[in-house]
């Protein structure tokens, strides 16, 4: 039975791994191939690099430590940040990345999920959708990598993630802000809505503070993934510990 | 050598570096001569069948690697081009091994592409799995796949039963990929290069 994913993810600006709260106050945890191997070893089944600054500040991610990345890992990473052409996106992929995960650039031309699948397959083209909780409603922000670029859009997130999938993207990454850095959970009733319009594997992401979230967000939630960052990079949750909980309970984990 | 077949593919990178970790000396080369004369050659590739076959016709190499004698492994895309043909395009394939590539149905409890660790159930005995248990688990991303028929080593259960390991002659085609795979897939690769698959 196919293993539900547990994915540190690692913020990058300027080559160092860095985490905020609630996408602003950033501060450096550490080295990017060392928190690579640390994760690895520990058991991550997967890990996704945001270059936070690429998008808003019109740049891509370059692609020498992608390929540093690559030559350590024996498990699959995904690369984010400022892709916005398909050169773009084989450089990256050349480099050693599994995945490519578009955020911004998607939002100002859908197309390029459609291009970006038709050369490489759905299965390497991830959408993050970035969405804040407004009027009773879920909205897409964009360009959130910079609190004062950070951008509403016209989109409404359940229809955006829809409108990704009919594009071609092979998997979603629904990153909840209102509940980023807060550790207090996952936003289950907003995963588990976008979980039923979608036939794609979903990541959940923001918001674990305790074991408990995790088991909560596959079982109540049915995400395929679930994403965190500060748990990890500084030790509240450990990897070993939390797949081991997270067996006991019964959910398919890869050990 | 290990030659690695220079198809364009976007994987190349993780499978060179994976043969590096193990201490394999491989080439990445679009040159036939150069792979006719490999001890073992991988044919990665990641992408659609369509794109895989049409970069193999563009550098002159579909007959190169159908007729190859030495141990082949064919990798994800790679493996599934082993087969006659596939729903993905669609497009005739290699023809090294019988069967029709298709998409796998989705359902509601279960999500495509596959994008996960999955486990296997060997259908039998092979050197390539020597040292693997039923435990391991394997790194698996695709959206079509391979049934399962008589050249199948092991098989993997996403909704429906598909073909994770095939085998005929020389030639081996692994969906998952071995070279993100951790441990499993590593003890995977140098079965390969030990020739005990």
């Amino acid at each position: 039975m196919l293993a539900r994913r547990i994915i540190p993810c690692l913020d990058v600006r300027d080559g160092q791994v860095v985490k905020g709260r609630q996408f602003r106050d950033h501060e450096v945890v550490g080295d990017i191939i060392e928190l690579a191997q640390c994760y690895r070893d520990e058991g991550a089944d997967e890990l996704v690099f945001y270059d936070i600054t690429a998008s808003s500040d019109g740049r891509t991610v370059s692609t020498e430590w992608v390929t540093r990345v690559a030559r350590v890992l024996d498990i699959p990473f995904c690369v984010a940040g400022g892709i916005r052409s398909l050169d773009g996106a084989r450089q990256i992929l050349h480099g050693g990345a599994d995945k490519i995960s578009l955020n911004s650039p998607a939002l100002e031309n859908p197309a390029l999920i459609t291009e970006l699948a038709t050369e490489f397959g759905s299965q390497c083209v991830v959408v993050g959708i970035d969405s804040r909780q407004e009027a009773g409603d879920y909205f897409v922000k964009q360009y959130t990598g910079d609190p004062n670029k950070t951008q509403p859009t016209r989109w409404r997130t359940i229809d955006w993630a829809r409108e990704a999938q009919k594009l071609g993207a092979g998997e979603v990454v629904l990153n909840c802000m209102n509940q980023d850095g807060m550790r207090q959970g996952y936003d289950l009733t907003q995963l588990k809505l976008v979980r039923a319009e979608l036939g794609i594997p979903l990541v959940a992401s923001g918001g674990a503070g305790r074991i408990a979230h995790f088991h909560d967000v596959f079982r109540l939630a049915g995400v395929d993934g679930a994403l965190a960052a500060s748990v990890f990079h500084k030790g509240i949750i450990k990897i070993p510990a939390l797949k081991e909980q997270l067996i006991a309970d019964g959910i398919s984990i890869r050990p | 050598m290990l030659a690695i077949v220079d198809s364009g593919g976007a994987n190349i990178a993780s499978v060179r570096f994976a043969l590096e970790r193990l201490g394999v000396r491989s080439e990445l080369t679009a040159d036939p001569a150069v792979i006719r004369a490999a001890e073992h050659v991988i044919l990665p590739g990641v992408g659609s069948a369509v794109e895989g076959m049409k970069r193999l016709q563009a550098k002159g190499l579909v007959d190169c690697v159908r007729g190859l004698t030495q141990p082949v492994l064919g990798v994800c895309l790679g493996m599934q081009l082993l087969f006659d043909n596939s729903e993905e395009g669609p497009t005739e394939t290699l023809g090294l091994v019988p069967g029709t590539v298709a998409l796998l149905p989705a359902s509601p409890d279960i999500t495509v592409p596959h994008m996960g660790w999955n486990t296997i159930l060997t259908a039998r005995e092979d050197g390539l799995l020597a040292g693997l248990g039923p435990d391991a688990r394997f790194y698996f991303v695709h959206s079509y796949a391979a049934p399962v028929n008589a050249f199948t080593v092991a098989s993997c259960d996403h909704g429906t039963p598909f073909t994770a390991i095939v085998q005929r002659n020389n030639f081996t085609g692994v969906q998952f990929h071995p070279e993100r795979s951790g441990a499993a897939g590593a003890r995977l690769l140098k079965n390969f290069v030990e020739g005990r698959g």
